[in-house]
């Protein structure tokens, strides 16, 4: 029973990590219409600006610094391929994502050497034991900023003007426009609380609690549990991305502890695979729906 | 005038021609009709003035479209609606994942934020069946209060010239009638209105001025008065009574999209031209 909660706890954190990286993947979608397969390098780009200014400027400075280049970085993608192609076939502009992923991937792989630093120096590798049962701080911390940046914009999504728009633009494009709602400014909005996100994210992925591993071409692989995830909640639906997060996280967790730990990658795409059959729009999308 | 639209020249992609060498206008505080059947680039005029054809792969070739003197061509779509031209596009369009509420907040964001609640309260008093569903998700709504919704979302930034692409699509006669009713009604607010539709007996209870579409071409231009005793029209659009006023005849009008009208229309309507 010990066994289960811990395990349970830090699938959860985990889950919570892949969630922003669903989220922030999902939002960019819903937004432009483009399925952002550079957001794998927007993490390595956050965590590469965090690792390279850690020792200088200390944890906290270096971690917003990060998630700050992130955004950015999101919202230069987003100005220069995407906003300047506003009829573009979203097939050519995922493509270009691509192009973006690998180049800024080798970069940063290639820049980072033989080094593989580590992130989150103030809670990595410092366990919490509750009788014997052993909490990773990372995961708990993952857990908690995860819970508050996803309320925080499910409240701005509900609530606020430019959620309005965004969803508006995201259900239809031609009656936002109609409205005077201007397309460039939801999306880039969207580019970079994507960005933000996947800057953050990496303040957990490259850990020793979360992979065993610093900053490394093996973060960006985890990164890419974003899609499963985003897939699994419905490739348009926030909610979703959510959910999905929280079932790729125990799923890992879950099977790493009760299967085998090889097993645990696997299975997620099982998982994956099970929900596409089942409901092919994943958990809560409707793009399948809609679009017949 | 209001608005003028002079020698607009549409196409779409390379080849198809969606209008050509088209006059209208729209003088203050009036409603002015766009009659045409299916195909006859009644759409297309809209988009044009709310510079929305770059979505549909179209582009104005030639002519000119003013407001008040001032050139819209070289204006964005919002900042079109930020001068005072608003749209309700066909089939209304409303936000079907929002609630009635959010898609009229959506209406209302261009302008600045001490106008949006009275402008709320406005559209509620002129739609009281949204303000009871104000709430309710918007795609869950009847054909005739989604029609509502996205006038009342148009209304929000409280345009002078509202662009109404075929309200009555779709709706029952009563409904028709009411929605004809509204439309006066906002028109006697202040707001000129620019009412395209195919039920020609609608439309000619509340317009002044009707232009008539035909492939593209403008084939009749009037005022509405004169133009809904011509037989020419009547036999075009009302099956040859012309002057009834009542219910059923909307409802005979609304028949207008079936396919037969077109080849009338042409014969008809040629005659004018010459
Ligand atoms: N996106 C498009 N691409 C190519 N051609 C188009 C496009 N939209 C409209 N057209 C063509 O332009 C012409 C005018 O179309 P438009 O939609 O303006 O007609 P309409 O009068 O609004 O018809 P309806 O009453 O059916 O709505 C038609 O021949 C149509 O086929
Ligand atoms: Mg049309």
């Amino acid at each position: 029973m010990n066994t289960f909660i811990q395990v349970m706890v830090n699938g959860l954190g985990k889950g919570a990590v892949y969630a922003l990286l669903a989220l922030g993947f999902v939002i960019i979608f819903k937004a432009s219409g483009v399925l952002n397969f550079a957001h794998g390098s927007f993490v390595l780009l956050g965590g590469y600006v965090a690792v390279r200014t850690q020792d200088d400027l200390g944890f906290t400075v270096s971690a917003i610094l990060g998630v700050a280049t992130a955004g950015l970085g999101a919202l230069f993608i987003e100005r220069v391929l995407v906003a300047r192609r506003p009829l573009a076939d979203p097939i050519a502009l995922a493509l270009l994502t691509i192009g973006v992923d690998v180049i800024l991937t080798e970069e940063i792989i290639r820049r980072l050497g033989v080094e593989l630093p580590f992130l989150g120096r103030p809670y990595d590798g410092k366990p919490i034991q509750v009788g014997d049962i052993t909490f990773f701080r990372t995961q708990l911390i993952a857990l908690a900023v995860g819970a508050v940046l996803v309320t925080l914009f499910f409240l701005a999504f509900r609530l606020t003007g430019w959620g309005v728009a965004m969803r508006a633009q995201a259900e239809n494009r031609e009656a936002a426009a109609l409205m005077g709602i201007r397309r460039g400014r939801v999306t880039a909005a969207a580019w970079v609380i994507g960005g933000v996100l996947a800057g953050v994210a990496v303040l957990f992925l490259a850990t020793q609690d979360f992979s065993g591993s610093g900053l490394s071409r093996g973060t960006h692989a985890i990164a890419l549990v974003a899609f499963p995830a985003a897939i699994i909640g419905g490739l348009d639906s926030t909610e979703g991305a959510i959910v999905g997060g929280a079932i790729v996280g125990l799923t890992e967790a879950l099977s790493a502890q009760y299967i085998s730990f090889e097993f645990s990658k696997v299975a997620v795409y099982v998982v994956m695979l099970t929900v596409l059959i089942v409901r092919p729009s994943g958990l809560f999308g409707t793009r399948e729906r809609t679009r017949v | 005038m209001l608005l003028q639209v002079s020698d607009l020249t549409v196409r779409y992609g390379r080849t198809i021609q969606g209008l050509a060498d088209v006059d209208v206008d729209v003088p203050p505080g009036s409603v002015t009709a766009v009659l045409g059947a299916n195909g006859a680039g009644k759409s297309t005029l809209l988009r044009a003035i709310s510079n929305t054809l770059p979505l549909h792969r179209g582009k104005v070739t030639s002519g000119s479209i003013t407001l008040e003197g001032r050139d819209l061509a070289k204006l964005d779509p919002a900042e079109i609606v930020m001068a005072g031209v608003v749209q309700v596009p066909e089939g209304r369009q409303v936000f079907t994942t929002m609630s009635v509420e959010e898609n009229l907040r959506a209406g209302g964001l261009i302008v600045a934020k001490e106008k949006r609640e009275p402008a709320r309260d406005r559209v509620f008093e002129l739609f009281p069946r949204l303000a009871e569903r104000r709430t309710q998700r918007a795609g869950l709504l009847s054909g005739g209060e989604q029609q509502m919704l996205a006038m009342g979302r148009a209304l929000m930034s409280s345009p002078r010239l509202l662009l109404l692409d075929e309200p009555s699509l779709g709706l029952a006669p009563k409904m028709i009638t009411l929605i004809g009713e509204i439309i006066r009604e906002i028109n006697a607010a202040g707001t000129a209105v620019l009412l395209v539709e195919q039920n020609a007996a609608m439309a000619l209870k509340v317009a002044e001025d009707v232009v008539v579409l035909e492939v593209g071409r403008l084939a009749l231009k009037g005022r509405a008065a004169d133009v809904k005793d011509s037989p020419e029209l009547a036999a075009l659009y009302l099956g040859g009574h012309g002057d009834s006023q009542d219910d059923t005849l909307s409802e005979s009008a609304e028949g207008t999209d079936a396919e037969p009208a077109t080849p009338v229309a042409r014969r008809t309507l040629s005659k004018w031209q010459g």
